[in-house]
């Protein structure tokens, strides 16, 4: 038991270089986030030309209490849903792929993967808006769709999103999984085969489980990125769509709070974000250790 | 180690249970010498404003020994980050600033900018100042800026079309759609008139025509009348154009005011809703030389369709060190003098009746422009809540959605009505 204290004492003073930083970081913002959530605090307030009015949960009944909150989070769960599974799938795809071509074919797909990877959201989202130009875009020019527009109609503005958040958040999942299958022991693999188990049986019993704890990862980041994703959508679609039909989440939230000066109310919203992500998380760790994984 | 992190826990909550906030506003020094700081926005064509303005401060600097001024030019779309941080830290904040007239009512109740009736009222250019729009900078009654440059909207046309179908421009908004509409008809590669989703100021002429308005005020409480029987019928008018055989949605239902007018500009539309300030713009376009304007037209012949009378004003920062030197920085670039180069340099219509009257008769273009002020103009609710309806895309949403058929006229104004309200009670 003293034994155990002291041990206790020497890992917190190893960690407490970290645990300050995070703190002060991390800790310190998110405890002033949910403070002023409590609170009426919009731009009256902070530069003091009103007084403070607590609210206790006000802003949160507020905004879950609007109808509009509550399309607008289907609408981001299935827009992540579907830009998580295409990340993913183009992501190992391309992997597998790497892993069979030519060393110089490998060296343009990741090249293009980087470059891909390496533009900044908003002049990739930009470059997207001309390829899909309805009067001059390539794509328009390619398919004879001559004045057809991408970004008026709903699904094909949700559509044109996905794809650039896919093409942008793609290689991250390629070269992790890519990482992950070249470090696979050949042996085990040999074993395998001379035991006699087909190309996709190995794949299935041998490379998957050993790339669990890599897949693992690479989809909660997905989920993340993709559940918060907000530049692609305002600068796509013009800042949510037209009547915001596109609006997700962190738009929705720049549009109400940050951009109106309600900080209490976006102060709320990222409160609600950030638990949803949360359980999102946990609720995917604990069903992987029900099915008998181990982080 | 509990013990330890409970600690800590509530030493955290005792240091900070309140969100910051920053001191009132007020320095109380009025110092007569050192740097007076002014922010005015960035131009396409900054020179020529630049120019203008080193010689305002150069005036100035040379009656005051002692003083210089730093001018800086911030962007228009980043301004409201901008005076955010002025108004939440006054130490980085300027002395005087342009802003536009539709963001006062939300800075003044910031605290941002300082009581200037008595600097007017003293100024013997003051009682010059168009009435109408002084309205736009008072705030409960009381003035908070010096109206700089007023921009009004009028329809813009291409003579060449107009001539070739012989047709004559619209005498009232009835007849804007039908005309259109057979403009389009006859020649399809053009839009019968270019207007957007996104362009308020451009839909609430229509509103104001037909004897509606956005919010009514009793005391001082605002409720949304978007969706008064007379309003609905100035929106159905206006979403009336943005339809297939005049407009196209899937074309114009994403256009603001500056994409409305680049279509014009294009040689793509046979008319637009466009301001005095773009005329520079359109007569570097493939539309120069062929186009003739006329006010926007009212219910009735002869009328002209009440237009938003937007501009920006020049105001003192309450935090201010020099509030003399900052009033008379600010009646010197916003005074005659100064307003008359401004609008040979910028093209910017003048504030005061008799400038106006003067650049007017020099200028035949600015005619229907004139006309449209002296008709009388229209303002946007002068409430802080206006810039949260502004932020959350209350009526560019409602407009949208009539047009894409997503809601008709009643639900969409019914909608943007509760929303509208919620602002103004929140």
């Amino acid at each position: 038991m003293t034994a155990g204290r002291g041990q206790g004492r020497t890992a917190l003073a190893y960690l407490s270089p970290a645990l300050l930083v995070l703190v002060a970081l991390l800790g310190y913002p998110v405890y002033q986030l949910v403070v002023i959530s409590f609170f009426d605090y919009g731009q009256e307030q902070v530069s003091g030309g009103a007084p403070l009015e607590f609210l206790g949960l006000g802003n949160y009944s507020a905004l879950l209490g609007s109808a509009k909150f509550w399309s607008v989070l289907g609408q981001t769960v299935a827009f992540a849903a579907v830009c998580v599974l295409g990340t993913l799938v183009v992501g190992a795809a391309l992997a597998v792929l790497a892993t069979r071509v030519r060393p110089w074919a490998r060296t343009c797909l990741f090249l293009a993967a980087l470059g891909a990877w390496a533009t900044p959201a908003v002049a990739g989202s930009t470059i997207w808006l001309f390829l899909f130009d309805a009067n001059f875009g390539l794509v328009n020019t390619v398919l004879g769709l001559d004045g057809f527009s991408w970004t008026y109609g709903k699904w094909t503005a949700f559509g044109l999103v996905a794809a650039e958040v896919v093409w942008c958040s793609f290689p991250f999942v390629m070269i992790t999984l890519y990482a992950g299958i070249r470090a696979i022991p050949a042996e085990v693999l040999e074993a395998a085969a001379l035991d006699g188990a087909s190309t996709r049986r190995a794949a299935r019993s041998v490379v998957l489980p050993l790339l669990r704890p890599l897949l693992i990862v690479v989809t909660i980041q997905s989920i993340i990125w993709d559940f918060k994703v907000f530049t692609q959508v305002y600068v796509m679609t013009g800042g949510g769509g037209i009547a915001g039909r596109n609006l997700v989440l962190n738009v929705y939230a720049y549009q109400e709070a940050f951009a109106a000066s309600e900080y209490g109310l976006g102060a709320a919203i990222g409160v609600v974000t950030t638990l949803i992500l949360l359980a999102i998380t946990v609720f995917y760790l604990r069903a992987l250790r029900r099915s008998g994984e181990v982080l | 180690m509990r013990k330890w992190l409970a600690g800590v826990a509530v030493v955290a909550l005792a240091a900070g249970c309140a969100p910051v906030q920053s001191g009132p506003a007020t320095s109380g020094t009025d110092e007569t010498t050192g740097q007076l700081r002014v922010w005015l926005f960035d131009e396409v064509n900054r020179t020529a404003k630049e120019k203008v303005v080193q010689e305002a401060v150069a005036e100035f600097q040379g009656k005051h020994a002692g003083v210089t001024v730093d001018v800086q030019y911030i962007q228009v779309q980043s301004r409201a980050e901008r005076f955010k941080a002025a108004f939440s830290d006054p130490g980085s904040a300027p002395d005087v600033a342009e802003f536009g007239n539709t963001d006062l009512a939300g800075y003044v109740a910031a605290g941002g900018f300082a009581d200037l009736t008595a600097d007017v009222a003293a100024w013997d250019e003051g009682k010059d100042l168009v009435p109408g729009v002084l309205d736009t900078a008072k705030v409960g009654g009381k003035v908070h800026g010096v109206p700089w440059y007023v921009g009004v909207r009028a329809l813009y046309y291409r003579t060449d079309v107009f001539t070739e179908l012989g047709v004559q421009p619209p005498s009232t908004l009835d007849e804007i759609a039908p005309l259109a509409r057979r403009i389009r008809a006859a020649k399809p590669e053009l839009l019968g008139i270019s207007v957007g989703g996104k362009y308020v100021y451009g839909a609430l002429p229509f509103v104001w025509a037909n004897g509606g308005d956005i919010a009514t005020k009793s005391g001082d409480k605002y409720t949304a009348a978007i969706d008064s029987p007379q309003a609905k019928a100035g929106i159905a008018k206006y979403a009336e154009l943005l339809r297939d055989d005049i407009c196209p949605p899937a074309q114009c239902a994403g256009n603001g005011g500056d994409a409305s007018v680049e279509n014009f500009r294009g040689g793509k539309a046979a008319m637009t809703i466009g301001g005095d300030f773009n005329r520079k713009s359109v007569d570097a376009s493939a539309a120069a030389g062929k186009y003739g304007v006329v006010p926007l037209p009212g219910k009735d012949p002869g009328s002209v369709a009440p237009a938003f009378s937007g501009g920006n004003l020049l105001g003192v920062l309450s935090g201010t060190k020099r509030r003399t030197l900052a009033g008379d920085f600010v009646e010197l670039l916003a005074g005659k003098r100064y307003q008359r180069k401004m609008y040979d340099a910028m093209g910017n219509l003048p504030t005061f009746t008799d400038v106006q009257r003067v650049v007017a008769d020099a200028d035949p273009f600015l005619k229907p422009f004139t006309t449209t002020l002296a008709a009388g103009t229209r303002f946007v609710p002068v409430t802080p809540s206006w810039a949260k309806i502004d932020a959350q895309a209350v009526l560019p949403t409602m407009l949208q959605e009539i047009a894409t058929g997503g809601k008709d006229v009643d639900t969409a104004a019914t909608s943007a009505a509760d929303a509208m309200n919620a602002a103004f009670t929140s």
